[in-house]
């Protein structure tokens, strides 16, 4: 049986009136396979597929082509002529679901733990699936997120989760695979003249400062290595448990650092214990580029849509921060602000082909760059035959906010509900001046 | 000459005793005459006037006679100065000598909305002022007391200082005092010499302010107070009646840099002052505009040491501002003296005395004539602290006050020798004994390829031992003399390691070599001899007559920051040609269509448009449109942004804090934006009045306000006015009302009140009623000529105001954030309140948990007039693509979608027949995109304000290029500096604030003065908000 599904988008909408956020379900798991048809579709690798078809069944791709599909009797058919099929955006290292009200309401605040070394401590299980705030960035084709810890010197570790669940255990997508350490920081900063020398007293510099901490933090993961070799520790330390698998290959090290120093640091720190590192912020990456391509160490920048740190820089230095790294031949993926923020994701990427970067390239650093550097891009982040169907359908290009219109999306096959609590408030307050929407 | 040294060393000795009349004395009286005739000598009368060969005759403390060939009476000691100069001891305009160490204050830092501790009213006790920082009464007179350890500034040369209480922002009243180490009785020359002022509230507990352009409305208010207690007769106040008691002495305002001096000079030219400035030497950056103000200057010459640059990725951290101060600052003097200013330098401010005499001879070498120079030490700053009939010059009558140095006072190895004060001398170096300064080879048993080198003053000498060859070292000794016996020890440390001693004696004075014998570490001894083969070294300026490459000195750029203009760019007739002309006009959105712009207005918009000699610029697949006007903005202004210390703030003004200076200026002009409205945060339910701007990148702070705008001020609704997300308070401390929106609403009832009662009174004739510049502005609210725009959230605070204003009799203009507009447009409607938004923010706080993106949409339909706003410096250069995020969250039309980030807000700011749409007549305040300007994809290329293009995508490549070349220029010179032994200090950048509504200052602004102590107060501030968590 073939059903055409038109304008579900439209559908969509009238269904919203009798939801409210708290009715907002998790979607059943695909039952039948759907095509996509006419579509223009962006695989993710820079491959852009005109009047494009895909297919997927049991929430799997099973084919992606050019003109019409081969076999899909049975299949549920979407049209989608002249619209745009994305893989689902990727939103890596964000508070989202660990934060609710960020200020003024810390009850919803779960994203620092208190101490400095919390290797152990597990975002996965504070990640709330009912946040009102998931919806919105969903709707923005956000499919995939990674809540992250944050604060101290060792944050804790994180998981890869999928924006449609009732609860952690189903949201998680892939479990405890980065821990996260906030790189000692040399800048001095704020200061209008150097402290006043006290007699008998030693002024520690902030560079001192810094490489105390460095050391201390490699002491620790000297330790660390080392009780991993430990068949049968006498005495079991659950921070060094929690570290053992970035000594195996299982856990990437998520390394903050934004000076050109600290990262040429970080990277020389994690090649010196083997471990799988990604650079996180990297706001003076362009500056030691050879050193990143040389370590195969890639970089998740924090936004594009900043304003440089120092007043000399080129007042669009973040708009070109991506263009350099791509042609300086570096892994880089992107993520944005804190957590209701991430709905600006394809905005942020947007942002860099103004400057320098292409629509694909700019699309892959939040799709297949941001998989790759998670280690999930075997099953997700592009476009292709076996992997998930994470992806959404948009009436126009998604990257930029005069166009971006999500009408349906997909995760792991699953058609996801795209209403939330903005639209339902629109529609409320529509209702109550008698605007048509 | 021996005579005068056994002479010198009995002074030192036997202290002149004191003839003061009223005090009783144990044992004989021992009165001396104190007579002195130095001959021979070239006196430098003053800076006009010079005698060789003449004569000084001077009595006790006074100058008896100048002049050649003059008789020497009986009964005088003659000291014969041939080959010796004299100078009128120099005079220091702004000093704390003698003033007691100012307590540590206590901070009340922390929480949003300003206080911690309240503090709202004075806690020092008396019949004072309210405010603690305004301390008129404070006269330096009573707590002085002469301070003989203070060495520092009668070795470089001066008798005379003036010295103030440096604590306050009226800070009462300095005395001048001499050096000389003498009964507090005998050394005070004016014991009210001036009235001193300063932006810095200092150490006064007192909440209010904590922001600068709260410390400038309380000044402004205490001048109008003043003026109301002559009035007056119910209240005594002995703050205020000294504060008109001093009124009619100098005026002296500490200040920082040009802009702050202006900030000052429109203060005093309101109240009719001349004040006389007291600066950080950056004078030069803005020198026309500094001239202008007419005012005298006391300015220092603590030039900045070069930074450490060796590690390019470190000196990334020195910002370009600081780059070029450091070369440019010893030109400060001479650029004032070639601007014909007249000003004083003071020593104020230099972290090691030593290096005033090397700080002076640099503005010296970079322009200052010696001339000025010496006006500068001594009769300008006389002069200004009117004690010109004693000190400045020496002639008969004034006091005995004078230096006798080996050499004109300029050159670089003169030395100080004596530094006679009211008659008696200070001994700075021993007069007619050998300068050991030099380099010298050392010889002698165990002493290979070894240069021993004494640098320094003869005062005090340094000294270093340097050995080359294979065991090459350097290391620093320390040296004592004796007359002609010398001894020196130091260590190298290794091979061999422990103290050598070396006792020597002057053995020939020329060459001059020393002899003796040395003593090593081991115990064996040996002989040694230095003799002399160079002349020392080591300033870290070039000597005078050094090659002029080497002086020359990058441009001034404006304003002084990275991106600044050498030459500021002019308006031009410029015809864009094919473009999509976005007019905001009946037109619409024309295709292939042209703006002219000529004289700064757009001349004409539309098809086919020709001008002769205008350059012409294609469009062609480019977009064109107004500038993005943003409703909601805090750059450009310092000293923090919230005055939130009380409820009521209405008196303080964006307008006296904006600083054009700020780079984000400059950065907006790269997205289009070319007019922001500057307003104070969100701490207090009544903030500040606000101030309407144009992005003239260059222009001073006058030059940037768009003039004639109507006045707006800052209300605030809500969480933030509540304080609800402040830190802690102290332990005991009481709560700042508001605490809750029931409070809120009282605020506006009681200050409305109150407010129309102020106007009645002050409506009576002869009224005495006392002028309060807080209800002025509510009153101008009443009265329709000042205008609101209120920080809101939720709808029940929103409906509340509109029915405080309904009862009250006021207009609200704008309610801004207004993230709940959506559920109350209809009632803003009925009032004709405009709402600007943002355009998607949410969840940050309580208050916007129900914040949607469709509130644009929803106000825009219900026939507000809806803009979107930033609240945020980087928001603020892409309102553009804001705007299109209309289109997406409710489909609103891309021509209406522009409006709201351009004329709508023009509309709001009551500027629309100025600016907001391209229509002949208008602001040629135009904008050149690449694309479609509400895409993410688009690029302001070309940003004009008033027909002035302020920003070119292209020019801006070749700024950064030469940005680059300078900052590499710079830095190679400050190597050179740093390779030639000047001492460097480690980078450490000052970084400019971003100011949103909830930022608050008063923790940095406090001690401003004591920018170390304004440090550990950031700190403190800083580690307490961390451990109270977010």
């Amino acid at each position: 049986m073939k059903r055409t599904i038109l304008s579900l988008g439209g559908l969509l909408l009238g269904i919203t009136v009798a939801y409210a956020q708290a009715n907002i379900s998790p979607a059943k798991p695909q039952s039948k396979p759907v095509v996509i048809t006419g579509a223009t579709i962006h695989v993710g690798n820079g491959q852009v597929i005109n009047n494009g078809y895909i297919t997927f069944d049991k929430g799997k791709i099973t084919g992606v082509g050019q003109g019409t599909a081969p076999d899909i009797t049975g299949y549920d058919v979407i049209n989608a002529t002249g619209k745009q099929v994305y893989p689902g955006f990727i939103a890596p290292v964000t508070t989202l679901g660990l934060v609710e009200v960020e200020e003024g309401a810390r009850g919803t605040v779960d994203d620092t733990e208190t101490g400095d070394l919390n290797p152990h401590v597990r975002s996965l299980v504070a990640y709330n699936t009912d946040s009102k705030v998931i919806p919105t960035v969903r709707s923005n084709g956000i499919l995939l997120a990674q809540p992250t810890p944050e604060g101290g010197i060792i944050s804790g570790e994180s998981s890869v989760v999928q924006l449609d669940a009732w609860n952690w255990e189903d949201a998680a997508y892939k479990k405890d695979m980065a821990i996260h350490l906030n790189w000692p920081t040399a800048v001095a900063g704020g200061r209008r003249r150097a402290p006043v020398a006290v007699p008998g007293v030693v002024q520690e510099t902030p560079a001192q400062r810094a490489q105390k901490a460095v050391d201390n933090i490699t002491s620790l993961f000297e330790q660390a290595k080392a009780y991993a070799d430990i068949a049968k520790p006498e005495v079991t330390n659950i921070r060094f448990e929690a570290m053992k698998g970035l000594f195996n290959g299982t856990k990437k090290l998520f390394i903050i650092a934004d000076g050109a120093k600290e990262i040429v640091q970080a990277v020389s720190f994690s090649k010196r214990f083997g471990i799988l590192a990604v650079i996180v912020g990297g706001k003076e990456s362009y500056l030691v580029t050879d050193v990143l391509k040389e370590n195969n160490v890639p970089v998740i920048l924090r936004e594009t849509q900043t304003l440089p740190d120092k007043d000399e820089d080129d007042v669009y230095l973040p708009y070109k921060l991506p263009k350099m790294l791509q042609d300086a031949g570096v892994l880089y993926g992107l993520t944005g602000t804190g957590f209701w923020r991430q709905r600006n994701l394809p905005f942020e990427a947007g942002q860099a082909v103004g400057y320098g970067l292409t629509k694909e390239q700019a699309l892959s650093m939040i799709t297949m760059n941001n998989a790759k550097i998670m280690g999930i891009d075997k099953t997700t982040g592009t476009l292709e035959t076996g992997k998930d169907a994470n992806l959404f359908i948009s009436a126009g290009d998604a990257l930029d906010m005069i166009s971006i219109d999500v009408e349906t999306a997909f995760i792991q096959g699953r058609n996801i509900n795209l209403d939330n609590l903005h639209k339902q408030l629109y529609k409320k307050f529509s209702d109550k001046y008698g605007f048509k929407l | 000459m021996k005579k005068i040294l056994l002479f010198c060393f009995l002074l030192l000795l036997l202290k002149i005793a004191d003839a003061q009349e009223t005090f009783p004395v144990n044992g004989a009286w021992d009165v001396r005459p104190g007579q002195y005739a130095f001959i021979n000598g070239t006196i430098v009368v003053s800076a006009d006037q010079t005698i060789s060969g003449g004569t000084l005759l001077i009595k006790d403390r006074v100058i008896e006679a100048v002049g050649k060939g003059l008789a020497v009476p009986k009964g005088y000691t003659t000291v014969d100065l041939k080959g010796k100069f004299i100078y009128p001891g120099l005079v220091d305009a702004y000093t704390t000598y003698g003033m007691p160490e100012l307590p540590r204050q206590a901070f009340g830092f922390g929480g949003f909305g300003g206080v911690r501790t309240l503090v709202p009213v004075s806690t020092k006790q008396g019949a004072y002022g309210w405010n603690e920082s305004i301390k008129p009464e404070m006269n330096a007179k009573t707590i002085f007391h002469a301070d003989a350890k203070n060495e520092d500034l009668k070795k470089n040369g001066f008798s005379t200082v003036q010295s103030l209480i440096h604590d306050g922002i009226a800070r009462g009243t300095s005395v001048v005092v001499s050096l000389g180490d003498e009964r507090d009785n005998l050394v005070m020359l004016k014991d009210q010499a001036a009235a001193h002022y300063s932006f810095s509230k200092g150490t006064a507990a007192t909440n209010y302010p904590s922001s600068l352009m709260g410390s400038i409305a309380l000044l402004r208010q205490t001048y109008y107070d003043a003026q109301w207690y002559k009035t007056q007769k119910e209240e005594y106040n002995i703050s205020l009646d000294e504060f008109n008691r001093t009124q009619s002495l100098p005026q002296i305002f500490e200040v920082s840099d040009p802009q702050s001096i202006l900030r000052a000079d429109k203060i005093a030219k309101e109240f009719g002052h001349q004040y006389i400035y007291k600066t950080d030497g950056e004078e030069y950056q803005r020198i026309a505009a500094v001239k202008a103000t007419g005012s005298s200057f006391i300015v220092p010459v603590n030039f900045p040491a070069p930074y450490d640059v060796e590690d390019p990725l470190d000196a990334r951290s020195i910002t370009y501002e600081q780059l070029k101060n450091w070369e440019l600052a010893p030109t400060n003097p001479g650029v004032l003296e070639k601007a014909g200013v007249k000003f004083a330098i003071t020593s104020y401010g230099l972290t090691n005395a030593r290096d005033f005499w090397t700080n002076i001879r640099a503005a010296i070498t970079y322009g200052l004539s010696e001339k000025q120079a010496l006006n500068a030490l001594t009769t300008a700053p006389a002069e200004m602290l009117g004690v010109a009939d004693k000190v400045g010059t020496l002639t008969k009558g004034k006091m005995a006050s004078f230096l006798i140095t080996s050499d004109s006072l300029f050159k670089a190895d003169n030395v100080i020798y004596e530094n006679w004060i009211a008659g008696r001398p200070y001994v700075v170096s021993k007069l007619g004994i050998t300068d050991l300064r030099g380099n010298y080879l050392l010889s002698g048993d165990g002493f290979a390829n070894t240069t021993l080198k004494i640098g320094g003053t003869p005062g005090e000498y340094d000294v270093n031992i340097e050995r080359s060859g294979p065991d090459s070292t350097r290391v620093k000794g320390t040296i004592t003399r004796a007359g002609d016996q010398l001894s020196i020890y130091f260590d190298y440390k290794k091979s061999p390691a422990g103290i050598i001693r070396l006792a020597g004696y002057i053995s020939s004075v020329s060459p001059l070599t020393f002899k003796g014998d040395a003593i090593l570490p081991d115990g064996s001894q040996g002989r040694w001899t230095a003799t002399f083969s160079s002349a020392a070294s080591g300033s870290r300026f070039p000597p005078r007559d050094a090659p002029k490459s080497n002086l020359a000195v990058g441009p001034v750029v404006y304003p002084f920051v990275a991106f600044g203009n050498a030459t500021l760019p002019k308006a031009e007739t410029v015809l864009l040609k094919n473009g999509t002309v976005w007019t905001n006009e009946k037109e619409g959105i024309l295709q292939n269509a042209d703006v002219l712009i000529e004289n700064g207005k757009i001349k004409a918009v539309g098809k086919n448009l020709a001008s002769a000699g205008a350059k012409v610029i294609d469009a062609t697949g480019k977009h064109i449109s107004a500038g993005i006007v943003d409703e909601h903005s805090h750059i450009a202004a310092t000293g923090g942004i919230n005055e939130g210390t009380q409820s009521v703030t209405s008196e303080v003004r964006i307008a006296d804090v904006l600083d054009a200076e700020d780079i984000n200026l400059y950065r907006q002009l790269a997205g289009g934006v070319t007019t922001s409205h500057i307003l104070h945060g969100s701490a207090n339910a009544i903030g500040g009045q606000t101030q309407l701007i144009k992005h003239r990148w260059g222009l001073l702070p006058e030059e940037i306000k768009l003039a004639g705008s109507d006045g707006f001020i800052k209300f605030a609704l809500g969480e933030n006015v509540k304080g609800s997300n402040n830190g802690p308070l102290a332990p005991g401390s009481a709560l700042r009302f508001p605490q809750t929106r029931m409070g809120v609403e009282q605020v506006y009832i009681d200050a409305f009140t109150r407010a129309k009662e102020y106007k009645a009174a002050r409506a009576v004739k002869g009224s005495t009623t006392r002028k309060d510049l807080e209800l002025d502005a509510l009153v101008e609210i009443l009265d329709n000529k000042r205008f609101i725009t209120c920080h809101s959230y939720v709808q029940s605070e929103i409906n509340m105001l509109m029915h405080v204003s309904d009862s009250m009799g006021f207009h609200i203009n704008t309610f801004t954030h207004i993230l709940e507009g959506y559920k109350v447009a209809d009632k803003m409607k009925a009032r004709n309140i405009a709402g600007s938004t943002f355009s998607d923010w949410w969840a940050y706080k309580s208050e916007v948990a129900e914040a949607i993106p469709y509130n644009g949409k929803l106000m825009h339909e219900v026939g507000l007039v809806t803009g979107f706003n930033s609240d945020d410096a980087e928001m603020a250069r892409r309102l553009n693509q804001e705007a299109g995020k209309a289109v997406t969250y409710g489909h609103m039309s891309e021509e209406d979608a522009l409006k709201l980030v351009t004329l709508n807000p023009a509309k709001m700011l009551h500027v629309d027949n100025r600016i907001g749409s391209l229509k002949a007549g208008k602001d040629a305040d135009v904008v050149l995109w690449s694309a479609d300007p509400l895409s993410v994809y688009a690029v302001a290329e070309k940003t004009f304000v008033d027909g002035v293009l302020y920003w070119d995508i292209d020019q801006d490549a070749g700024k950064r290029k030469a940005l680059a070349a300078d900052e590499a220029r710079i830095v190679q010179k400050m190597l050179e500096a740093k390779n030639k032994g000047a001492a460097t200090q480690r980078p450490n950048a000052v970084r400019r604030r971003l100011y949103e509504c909830e930022s608050v200052e008063e923790d940095n602004f406090v001690v401003a003065d004591d920018y170390t102590d304004m440090e550990r107060a950031r700190q403190a501030a800083h580690e307490a908000k961390n451990n109270n968590g977010r």
